[in-house]
């Protein structure tokens, strides 16, 4: 029992694309396979079944749109009473607010993954960074 | 492919990113898989039981609190069978499995520690960033040695 356990994943698929919504990735997952779960969230869609079929499935979902699809594994099941917030009584799911903060940057990430596919020279970046003890103790002194 | 850990544990992006220029992300939510789906609670509803803190001791020493050598028994393993290490800063949530500042702390401490080739960025806030970020990534990601040599 242990042993089947132990094949069935869950992976969270956040989608960040101009082209492909999440409906059209949850579409996708419907009409590929039978013997996995699907559920759509607010952050995304939550895939479980077999590890192959899983995988299988993903893949076709971010080749849709490759640089703006993200996939990341998630350790507890969708619908989990541990982690639903359904069963909860509310308020979000723990570990949500970091994937939300995540989820804000994924369209500056992927416009980087389409400029590193085009080979888009990075530019060079200034930086604010700490004064060193003598700047700022001639900061100190000159104010004197 | 090698064996990358990435710090935050849980991080979307980074996980994704390892994936993606093709090697296995050491992450948490994996090792947190094991502990909630593996039949035969002894300590339900997430199955950390008090040997977890006896664990965490190859990492601690006794005074530390109990929640940083239970979450060390965590990310421990996940140090040691890492082959290469990605530590992003200045996060900009650390809830949930990254919410103890201590653990991340020692975690990172750990994770300097091996000797193995290691990138440290902090997290972008700018399209410029964002762009030297990947590109960095990328680019130390394409010179781990993507063969047994780096799993055995």
């Amino acid at each position: 029992m242990a042993e089947g356990n132990e094949d069935v994943i869950t992976k969270l698929v956040v989608t960040s694309s101009d082209s492909v919504l999440p409906i059209d990735a949850a579409m996708r997952i419907y009409e590929s396979s039978t013997d996995i779960v699907i559920k759509e969230t607010c952050f995304g869609t939550m895939v479980t079944g077999p590890r192959e079929s899983v995988n299988k499935v993903v893949k076709e979902i971010v080749d849709l749109d490759k640089n703006h699809i993200f996939v990341k594994e998630r350790g507890f099941p969708p619908g989990d009473d541990r982690r639903c917030r359904a069963s909860r009584g509310g308020g979000s799911r723990p570990g949500f607010y970091f994937l939300k903060e995540e989820a804000m940057m994924l369209p500056m990430i992927g416009n980087a993954l389409d400029k590193y596919d085009k080979h888009v020279p990075l530019k060079e970046v200034e930086r604010k960074k700490k004064y060193e003890v003598k700047e700022l103790q001639d900061l100190i002194e000159s104010t004197q | 492919m090698a064996k990358v850990i990435i710090y935050p544990t849980n991080s979307l992006i980074l996980s994704d990113l390892v994936q993606r220029f093709g090697h296995t992300p050491i992450a948490m939510m994996e090792k947190i898989k094991e502990k909630v789906t593996t039949v035969g609670v002894d300590s339900p509803p997430m199955n950390i039981t008090a040997e977890e803190p006896k664990h965490g001791l190859k990492y601690a020493a006794v005074e530390v609190p109990a929640g940083v050598r239970g979450r060390m028994a965590l990310v421990g393993p996940m140090i040691e069978q890492a082959d290469a290490g990605i530590i992003v800063g200045e996060s900009p949530m650390a809830f949930g499995c990254m919410g103890c500042a201590r653990t991340n702390e020692l975690t990172k401490y750990l994770i300097r520690s091996r000797e193995m080739p290691l990138l440290e960025l902090e997290f972008p806030h700018s399209d410029d960033e964002g762009q030297e970020f990947v590109y960095k990534i990328a680019e130390f990601l394409k010179t781990l040695p993507d063969g047994e040599e780096a799993t055995e």
